[in-house]
């Protein structure tokens, strides 16, 4: 049933509920563990398997088409910026593991507050341009893309 | 009901849906409006929330026009032709002039963008596309949008759109409630962006049973843009043109990665190329668009469908060549790892091991939105530097309601946008709504306590139902008196695949069909006044039902009004099985009118970006 949490591992903190994009991690009220209340809305895309601080929960494929005897496990490490997948196959042939960076700067670093930024001026305001542009929309120092500088039209009629 | 009403008043700008789009449009507001009110509602929590939850390993919409790669112009023909023609190329243009900045800042901000070691440009999966490792895609821009918005409402959903009562067609907020405390909040805001996502799960899916969740599209894209923007009397545009994706069988796994970097193919059940054969029957239906470079999308699904239904099934990926090196079939795995996990679950689970095996692809359920390779959704107003008249009433995306934005999925005529063309359609959102206050155009707006109480009383309509009438019967999901979310939404499926061009009918409707779905349409639509919900977790199911109801009634009104088979291989209408440039070289606008829920439908100009020398084709196929 897509993810579903093993009893001994769980104790009930709440870090899947609160992140389940689908609002199917629920805690049962008398075992105070938590537990996927609609399998058949589990997209399996493991938010909650990453979020669990105990790797409570794990992921048995669809019912309807997946076999039994399979496992992809994970492991997600923000200090690190980090993620490690292990695979394995039902028939037992293939294990293997595969790390990814998640991240390429400490948590949240890189982005800046733009409150704290100068306001724009009246020019920007009344240009097309976005936030920091025109920066990285053109090869040269030019300006933002325009019918005029490219040498277009918008036309009725049939052209493909 | 004993929930409390929350009042959040003096908001400048609410997103109602923070997926790619609404993280965009919020992290941009503060730039454009340093003093203003941003706030955000999402039915999830932002750090997953959307579309890209789970993550991605491609970004698909990237010009690199620093590096001289490619320019806007040739990213709207591209879209064109992948999309027969229809689409809003002011709006597509517009997007593509931007979309670098949005990228370079992601790079900025964290996200790890795979570099080519020779060039030192970003790595090419194809033309428009780039790897990424994205597992944290969406917490990365989450943490953007949070350090821009003054407040984030996680777990509120958006049901409806408030209207301002002193004035006609304008928009003065919205309204919704917390999944988890039950209580009812009311946001009044001089501006809504609605980043609301499209549509998963409206066709019945190919997996059955407990595999139900497994659609390529997320379960919790439940049309709500469109579902909230058509309530509010919004036009929508293109919502006939719902797509249909050739993935890998039951997974869904992406073959983005597999077509354009890995190099493997597909051939029939006995080993043959199987595209070429099928040139003439297209060519027969769609004219010389079967002549385009690269092959339109839908025109090679055409070939898979129809290959499969001359018996020459399945289709497979050649995966046993390209994975014969170690350093690609990683690829093919992290390709899974980083936004369809599930596939590597299905692989694993039933050892297909692609070095050793060609897997088998599949043609999906169709899907509605607006974001990906179509362009369902909301009829905006383009930028004002580009924009011919029809395609522009004062401020860039802009809905045709006063202080109604959209973004990404909300967006319609925009296909190929994907995640960072809906943040970026979020960012223009942004600066449009900051000029529409400062212009003084969200003056005076008015919500009376009638409209807010109206709203609450809907709201919670389904818990009462289930109160009143869930004991006349002794236990079980049989009653008399309503159904639950998920039987309406067995219900909607049923219809929609086999009236409006499921897989389940091999994607073929008819006028005579689609009338007759109409009509059931207004069967359920008036069941879904007695939706039962016997806790808070089943009132979200039941409203995204609605929502998802409210799209499937929009999508029968388009594509019974476009006489024509436009994309053989995302449908066919039985009774037109042409295209018809003479007659349906336009795009198809609809209106809801909010009081007696009709519609109206229109033939928009269809508005070409073309050089200045270049000739219209004047000889079409019939």
């Amino acid at each position: 049933m897509p993810t579903f949490v093993y009893m001994t591992r769980c104790d009930g903190c709440g870090h899947c509920v609160d992140i389940c994009p689908s609002d199917i991690m629920h805690i049962d009220k008398t075992l105070r563990r938590a537990y996927n209340i609609e399998p058949n809305m589990c997209w399996e895309c493991y938010s909650c398997v990453k979020a669990c601080p105990h790797q409570a929960i794990d992921v048995r494929g669809y019912a309807d088409f997946a076999p039994l005897g399979h496992s992809v496990r994970v492991l997600r490490d923000e200090e690190k910026g980090t993620i490690a997948w292990r695979i394995k196959f039902r028939n037992g042939k293939k294990d293997f593991d595969l790390l990814a960076p998640i991240t390429t700067k400490p948590w949240g670093t890189g982005i800046p507050k733009i409150a704290e930024l100068p306001e724009p001026s009246d020019d920007m305001r009344n240009s097309q341009l976005l936030f920091n542009e025109p920066k990285y929309v053109r090869m040269d120092d030019g300006d933002l893309n325009t019918l005029e500088s490219n040498g277009l039209k918008l036309k009725e009629g049939v052209y493909y | 009901m004993g929930y409390e009403t929350i009042i959040e008043d003096d908001i400048d700008i609410l997103v109602a849906g923070a997926g790619l789009g609404g993280t965009g449009a919020a992290f941009e507001a503060r730039y454009w409006g340093h003093n203003k009110k941003i706030v955000i509602a999402e039915k999830a929590n932002i750090d997953r929330s959307g579309a890209v939850a789970q993550g991605l390993y491609a970004i698909n919409c990237y010009m690199g026009t620093r590096w001289g790669e490619n320019t806007p112009e040739e990213h709207v023909h591209y879209a064109r032709n992948d999309l027969m023609g229809m689409v809003r190329e002011d709006l597509a243009f517009d997007m593509a002039r931007h979309v670098d900045s949005t990228v370079h800042q992601f790079e900025e901000w964290g996200l790890p963008l795979m570099r080519d070691p020779k060039s030192g440009t970003y790595m090419r999966e194809g033309k428009w596309q780039i790897m990424i490792h994205g597992e944290s895609y969406k917490p990365i821009v989450a943490e953007a949008a949070k350090k821009s918005a003054d407040k984030v409402f996680n777990r509120v959903c958006v049901t409806h759109l408030l209207m301002d009562d002193a004035k006609e067609n304008r928009i003065a907020g919205a309204v919704g409630f917390n999944v988890r405390t039950g209580n009812y909040h009311v946001f009044k805001s001089k501006t809504v962006i609605c980043g609301a996502g499209g549509a998963s799960n409206i066709f019945k899916p190919r997996s059955v049973g407990e595999g139900a969740g497994r659609v390529w599209y997320a379960p919790w894209s439940s049309g709500s843009a469109y579902g909230l923007m058509i309530e509010a009397g919004a036009k929508m545009t293109q919502m006939e043109n719902r797509i249909v994706l050739a993935r890998f069988k039951d997974g869904y796994g992406p073959v983005g990665a597999y077509f354009l970097h890995l190099k493997t193919y597909t051939q029939n059940g006995v080993g043959e190329e199987y595209e070429s054969k099928w040139y003439d029957d297209t060519k027969a239906m769609v004219g010389d668009y079967i002549d385009h470079h690269p092959t339109p999308t839908c025109l090679r699904n055409h070939a898979f469908i129809s290959e499969v239904n001359a018996g020459r099934g399945p289709i497979h990926m050649v995966t046993m060549e390209a994975f014969q090196d170690p350093h690609l079939e990683e690829i093919g795995w992290h390709n899974f790892l980083g936004m369809t996990v599930g596939q590597a679950v299905l692989w694993a689970a039933t050892d297909v091991d692609p070095k050793y095996e060609n897997p088998e692809l599949t043609t999906s359920e169709p899907y509605v939105m607006g974001s990906h390779a179509t362009g369902c959704g909301g009829w905006a107003s383009g930028p004002e530097d580009l924009s011919p008249p029809e395609y522009f009433w004062g401020y860039n995306r802009m809905m045709t309601v006063e202080g109604l934005f959209g973004a990404g999925d909300a967006i319609g005529g925009t296909p190929h946008a994907f995640s960072s063309g809906s943040f970026t359609e979020g960012r223009l959102a942004a600066k449009a709504a900051c000029k529409y206050i400062d212009d003084g155009k969200a003056e005076g707006i008015s919500v009376s306590d009638k409209q807010i109480a109206d709203l609450k009383e809907k709201i919670y309509k389904p818990l009462e139902t289930y109160k009143v009438y869930s004991n006349e019967v002794v236990a079980g999901t049989v009653n008399p008196n309503f159904i639950n979310p998920r039987q309406g939404l067995d219900r909607l499926q049923k219809m929609m695949d086999e009236y409006c061009g499921g897989f389940g009918v091999n994607y073929m409707t008819n006028e005579k069909l689609l009338s007759i779905g109409l009509k059931k349409m207004k069967a359920l639509e008036e069941d879904l006044e007695k939706v039962a919900a016997q806790d808070l977790h089943e009132l979200l199911r039941a409203w995204e039902l609605k929502h998802r109801m409210r799209t499937s009634e929009c999508v029968f009104q388009h594509t019974l009004f476009r006489k024509e088979t436009r994309w053989p291989g995302y449908y066919y209408r039985g009774d037109a099985l042409h295209l018809d440039d003479d007659n349906w070289h336009v795009l198809t606008v609809s209106h809801r009118d909010r009081k007696t829920g009709e519609y109206t439908m229109e033939k928009a100009p269809l508005y070409h970006l073309v050089s200045e020398d270049e000739k219209e084709v004047t000889e079409h196929v019939h």
